[in-house]
């Protein structure tokens, strides 16, 4: 990829949670490129370390979890290097993050307009306080709240789930951030509701050029908005590429086995699931070898015993396995 | 099904109202979490019930079993009348109980953390006074650790040292002690991972098959709930607003509600879910607490009419076994 169009690269990171039973490795070694513009997908089920890995991006990492290792440039500075003073003007400014859940990241006792305002405010962008409040409301409409002059003056109680989850959006984009980080948006409301913010946010983000990190674990919301997708297992990046080539052409066994399980409303028979066998593992004490081997139905001796790399599988599209070096080994016998 | 549909379950107008306290400057108002509700569940079927957050699905599901006492309406299981607000009966629920059962949302909240698993599962068959000797029980309850895939070990320990998969399957097992006809599943696999869902669908579908169960399949899910079902009732605002075969229903639906609900599910396909037209709905739910006039669902509607708001459509079969309350089908 070209230099210049990189937002956003991760190399490398990994990042532990010391807890008393032992060291947690919630992300451990991933990589990838994030380019302007560009909607990635971070797809992986609970305890996969996707969220852990956004966090630790904005910096919002929390004790007992510390990034051990790697590094996140952002436009070609490594943002692990930026002290609190760096980052505070870092975070809103440049990257932006909404959450699953509004009400718990709205201040119930201000009121939706002082939220908005003091984002523009802190961040020092030469608005006086009546400039700010018109852009607020500006911000408001854009994310489709209907009477925006009177709303503003509102608290998040007032608003419904749907109409907060717009305003976080608003909250975020108002300082015109390069990324946003969006961690589970969708999850807590209801798949009509669910359908409007997913509409808004394509809308919001071919208008205002936002890069966006997506992190979700249902597919469906992937296939919709997303340009390229990372698949988390355990701490890991198990495939990465762009979306058609993960939905269409699926090259790891656990990528296979997600889409394999999911019911589809536009199936035509009705067809057993094929579900992944067994459970997620265990953090504190994870296998030998390629952590999905306990759980995969092709897995082999080798995969017991060490880490499989990454094979490129198509144009930006890697898998991590090792079934696709048995490929490559036969071919290699043959010729 | 082949064979001849005997009705289970016979649901007539039943209505649950919960009372919101009122003060002097209010007076004591109603939601009504379940308005009206009729329709019938035939033995070894999957009916499911699908709707948004508040539409009353989960309030149905509890009604139907008396675990809340209905508000008013006819609840007859297997013939016999188990509740009737008309005829004033309230049939003494225990022995019901045993062939009704419910598995709930939250494995770890419906679990009793101080309990191991093999008193939890045992304790239903103590209330029956099912197993009378020690070894029999133990050996029962090993048995039902079996059915939903845990070990005879497992009986020793508690809710909180198992995976959610697994607390929902102690789930299972304490629905199945009692060997029940008729089970309602409320949001059984909401709660649990994407790989651990399949898991448990499967599950499911093979105790059906194996013990000639009977569903009430609840889920927000319509994925998961057109997979599992024979047929689908669609709730919005505590009423049901269209019932139908499953695929039927999902292919053809016919109330602008289901058509909007439809659309909005996301699909795993790039390529159809960027192609497809969705329709969206305008605003949110109206509260249960003060419900729109006439249809429910007319401040929403893209179609209402001025009749919409005025007068209240009837469920009304329009295609065998496709039931429908709208009143723009009945012109045509």
């Amino acid at each position: 990829m070209d230099e210049k169009k990189t937002l956003l690269e991760v190399k490398d990171l990994k990042v532990s949670f010391f807890t008393p039973a032992g060291e947690v490795k919630a992300v451990n070694g991933i990589s990838y490129t994030l380019g302007y513009n560009e909607v990635m997908g971070i797809v992986g089920e609970s305890g996969s370390g996707k969220s852990v890995e956004a966090y630790s991006i904005i910096g919002l990492l929390q004790s007992p979890g510390k990034v051990v290792g790697g590094t996140i440039e952002f436009e070609g500075e490594n943002l692990l290097e930026y002290d609190e003073e760096k980052m505070r003007q870092f975070r809103g400014n440049k990257v932006s993050m909404i959450f699953q859940n509004p009400m718990t990241c709205l201040n119930p006792v201000y009121t939706i307009g002082n939220q908005l305002v003091e984002a523009l405010l802190c961040h020092d962008k030469g608005y006086t306080k009546e400039q700010a409040r018109k852009r607020a409301i500006e911000m408001l409409e854009l994310v489709g709240i209907n009477n925006a002059e009177k709303r503003i003056d509102q608290y998040p109680h007032e608003f419904s789930g749907g109409m907060r989850q717009r305003a976080m959006i608003a909250m975020a984009l108002i300082c015109e951030p390069k990324l946003l980080i969006a961690d589970e948006p969708t999850t807590a409301l209801d798949v009509t509701i669910q359908a409007q913010i997913l509409e808004l946010m394509k809308a919001l983000q071919k208008k205002e050029n936002t890069s966006i990190i997506f992190i979700t674990h249902n597919l469906g919301v992937v296939a919709e908005i997303c340009d390229r997708v990372s698949v988390m297992y355990a701490g890991h990046i198990v495939e990465q590429g762009p979306v058609n080539d993960i939905f269409y052409n699926p090259q790891h066994p656990y990528t296979k086995g997600l889409l394999a399980s999911t019911p589809r409303l536009d199936e035509e028979g009705k067809e057993r699931l094929i579900p992944i066998e067994g459970t997620p593992i265990d953090l504190l004490n994870p296998p030998q070898g390629c952590n999905f081997g306990p759980r995969c139905r092709d897995c082999m001796k080798i995969c017991l015993r060490e880490k499989p790399p990454f094979a490129e599988v198509g144009e930006g599209h890697i898998s991590a396995c090792w079934l696709h070096f048995r490929d490559q080994a036969g071919k290699e016998d043959r010729t | 099904m082949n064979e001849e549909k005997k009705v289970l379950l016979e649901i007539t107008n039943l209505r649950k109202y919960f009372a919101v306290k009122g003060n002097i400057f209010r007076r004591r108002r109603y939601v009504q979490a379940v308005e009206d509700v009729s329709f019938s569940i035939y033995k070894g079927e999957t009916l499911g019930l699908v709707g948004e957050s508040g539409c009353g699905k989960t309030t149905l599901g509890r009604t139907i079993i008396r675990l809340y006492e209905p508000t008013s309406g006819r609840i007859v299981y297997d013939g016999t009348p188990i509740y009737d607000s008309e005829q004033k009966i309230a049939a003494d629920m225990l022995p019901y109980r045993r062939k009704m059962q419910i598995i709930f949302q939250d494995p770890s909240a419906s679990l009793d953390p101080r309990m191991t698993v093999g008193e939890i599962v045992g304790e239903a068959l103590d209330i029956h006074k099912l197993c009378p000797g020690k070894a029999e029980r133990r050996e029962r309850i090993n048995e039902l650790l079996d059915e939903v895939g845990l070990n005879t070990e497992h009986a020793n320990r508690f809710p909180h040292e198992f995976s959610g998969g697994q607390q929902q399957r102690v789930g299972i097992a304490r629905a199945l002690a009692v060997e029940p006809e008729f089970i309602v599943c409320d949001e059984p696999i909401s709660a649990l991972d994407v790989s651990i869902q399949s898991q448990v669908v499967n599950m499911l579908e093979d105790l059906q098959a194996e013990k000639r169960l009977t569903y009430l399949f609840i889920a927000h899910d319509i994925s998961v709930v057109r997979h599992i079902s024979n047929r689908i009732g669609v709730m919005y605002l505590g009423q049901m607003v269209e019932l139908g075969e499953s695929y039927e229903l999902c292919s053809h639906p016919i109330h602008p509600y289901t058509q909007t609900l439809l659309s909005a599910v996301p699909l795993p396909d790039p390529v159809k879910s960027r192609a497809r037209q969705r329709i969206l709905l305008e605003g949110d739910i109206p509260s249960p607490l003060d419900p729109p006039s006439g249809c429910r669902f007319h401040t929403r509607c893209p179609y209402a009419t001025a009749r919409c708001s005025a007068e209240q459509p009837r469920l009304k079969e329009y295609g065998p076994g496709h039931f429908a309350a709208c009143h723009l089908l009945e012109k045509g």
